[in-house]
């Protein structure tokens, strides 16, 4: 019955490219593995690559003249080549490598609290994030808001778990230098209508900051498209290693923008009085950077590709639709978060009854099924909607509707230990 | 391992059954959040003298968290303080134990602990180790608290 969902990717192929997910846990049971909104797992194709970096290529990048250091650079370059095409950025050299999406979040954050007029953040002017936040995109906010006694405003919520955007003209003013914002909740899987929020931002001369972690993964991303100023996403969670970030830019941003972080590979000359920065995105990164970590994440995206995001995405809300009725059949389950297949990702919380979520996830565990409980980096969202936490399941390119159907029996399972 | 070493029948019985839930008056209180799940605890103590009068609570979590509690209130109630810490200490050491902990060291452990000894199964468990202290660690601050007010008050 289930197999016959449209648009599913063979995973029984996939499936092979992923040997973690053969693991049997707990004394017999098979792993099901539905936290992928915290990390995805990795294919052979990418740890081979990490393999083989360091066994055949290992070296410093963009310094020394011997054979390893120029394969390095070679490597760590042309995995910025792969990320850019992957999102279709303009140039390559708007793809700044970080270490994960908080510190491309935070560079950001830090870029404009230290940068000239026009972009200067100060007292007198505004910061705009929402209440669907990860934590990784509120706190260097309000860290920012503190330091430089900027006003920190942010968008609601609906009861039905979609971002309020009735007010965008009150809560976006001439006073507002930047708009913080994720593309695909965290927690609920919501995908955000960012387009009235950006034009209405490009009106009154604010930049766009945009957390693309939850959508780089799962759905064509196309910075042009977007039209945001700027775009963060991690690598982990798109089949890439941990350890590996990305921070797209505009051109002109990064090369009007001031640095964050000081070192070496960020500079054209130093002496000691003063030092002049190398153009973007190297000014942007100070020290060797994680350089297999690029590699990897370059053939991640290689992989992702090879499938087509398209599928992929096509693939999982497939997915999602079938999660969301069968988990709408479980009595006393409520969906926290758009509770149709529409305008959301595959991602998935909800609470059970008054079972607490840490039960919840236990009980899961023990019969091999992985989700993830808690707030999710995401407190405000739980308690916009009055609950401590949740248990959220999410679903990537290898999962099935095999395993969809094990979570909701899993569920029923813990409401009838708890009962 | 299986989950059943976890939630034992006694801790379960707790979660549903739970004694000595709600605030009351006291002489000190504690508000401790585990923030890796949500879990909170609010909770106030309530000492004549040395003698632990009430142990009041109130807050949301998982089931560990506030059998825990539950418990906490039923074998701390009517002790002395030294007694009491004594029992902290013992709880302590047998969360901390990562389930390494020999059987016949348990037993031991009973005499102090009675219902509380329910909990060594949730050692082996480190993600789970935090809720069942929670509302002992909430006890211990409260309890310094109305302490050091005392001396601060003999001084």
């Amino acid at each position: 019955m289930t197999s016959t969902l449209p648009g599913l990717l063979d995973t029984e192929a996939i499936r092979k490219d992923f040997p973690i997910l053969d693991r049997v846990v707990h004394d017999g049971a098979k792993l099901v593995y539905l936290d992928n909104a915290a990390t995805s797992q990795k294919p052979t194709q990418v740890l081979d690559a990490l393999a083989d970096y360091y066994e055949r290529h290992n070296a410093n990048v963009h310094r020394g003249v011997h054979v390893l250091a120029e394969e390095a650079t070679a490597l760590y370059e042309s995995a910025r080549d792969k990320v850019a095409e992957f999102i279709n950025a303009p140039s390559r050299d708007e793809v700044v490598f970080t270490k994960n999406a908080s510190e491309s979040l935070n560079l950001v954050a830090n870029m404009l609290g230290w940068a000239d007029e026009p972009y200067r953040v100060e007292r007198g002017t505004e910061i705009v994030i929402t209440e669907m936040e990860h934590h990784s995109n509120i706190v260097p906010w309000q860290l920012l808001a503190q330091r430089t006694g900027a006003e920190l405003k942010w968008f609601g919520l609906t009861d039905g778990g979609r971002l309020d955007v009735s007010g965008v003209d009150e809560l976006i003013t001439e006073r507002t230098k930047v708009v913080a914002l994720t593309l695909v909740s965290n927690i609920m899987g919501t995908i955000n209508p960012l387009e009235p929020i950006i034009r209405r931002a490009q009106e009154v001369g604010a930049l766009v900051v945009v957390d693309a972690s939850q959508a780089a993964p799962h759905m064509p991303l196309d910075v042009q498209d977007l039209q945001a100023d700027f775009v963060a996403f991690t690598g982990h969670k798109m089949c890439g290693p941990t350890g590996i970030g990305v921070l797209w830019g505009r051109q002109e941003l990064l090369e009007d923008l001031p640095p964050f972080l000081g070192g070496g590979e960020m500079i054209e000359t130093v002496t000691m009085h003063s030092s002049t920065y190398a153009p973007a995105p190297h000014k942007f990164e100070a020290g060797t950077p994680p350089v297999a970590q690029a590699v990897g994440l370059g053939v991640a995206v290689d992989y992702l590709s090879a499938i087509g995001m398209d599928r992929i995405w096509q693939h999982e809300h497939a997915l999602t639709e079938y999660a969301v009725r069968r988990l709408r059949e479980i009595p006393d389950l409520r969906i926290i978060g758009p509770d149709s297949a529409e305008d959301r990702g595959a991602t998935i919380s909800f609470t059970l009854g008054d079972i607490h979520p840490h039960d919840v996830g236990q009980v899961l565990d023990e019969q091999g099924i992985a989700v993830r409980v808690g707030h999710h980096c995401a407190r405000p969202v739980c308690l916009r909607y009055g609950i401590p936490a949740t248990t959220r399941a999410s679903f990537y390119l290898y999962n099935t509707p095999a395993e969809v159907d094990a979570l909701a029996d899993g569920l029923e399972h813990v409401r009838n230990f708890f009962a | 391992m299986k989950l059943d070493s976890m939630y034992q029948d006694v801790i379960l019985d707790h979660y549903k059954h739970p004694h000595g839930r709600g605030l009351r008056d006291g002489d000190a209180e504690a508000h401790h959040t585990n923030p890796t799940c949500g879990d909170e605890i609010t909770l106030r103590v309530r000492y004549d003298g040395e003698t632990i009068q009430d142990v009041s609570y109130e807050g949301q979590g998982c089931s560990i968290s506030q059998a825990s509690a539950s418990v906490l209130n039923e074998l701390l109630v009517g002790k002395e303080l030294p007694e009491a810490r004594r029992i902290q200490d013992t709880f302590l050491e047998l969360m901390q134990s990562k389930g390494q902990i020999e059987q016949a060291d348990i037993d031991v452990m009973e005499d102090v602990l009675e219902d509380a000894v329910a909990f060594a199964g949730v050692s082996k468990y480190p993600a789970r180790v935090k809720c069942a202290l929670l509302s002992w660690m909430a006890w211990k601050d409260a309890t310094a608290q109305v302490f050091s007010e005392k001396e601060r008050g003999a001084a």
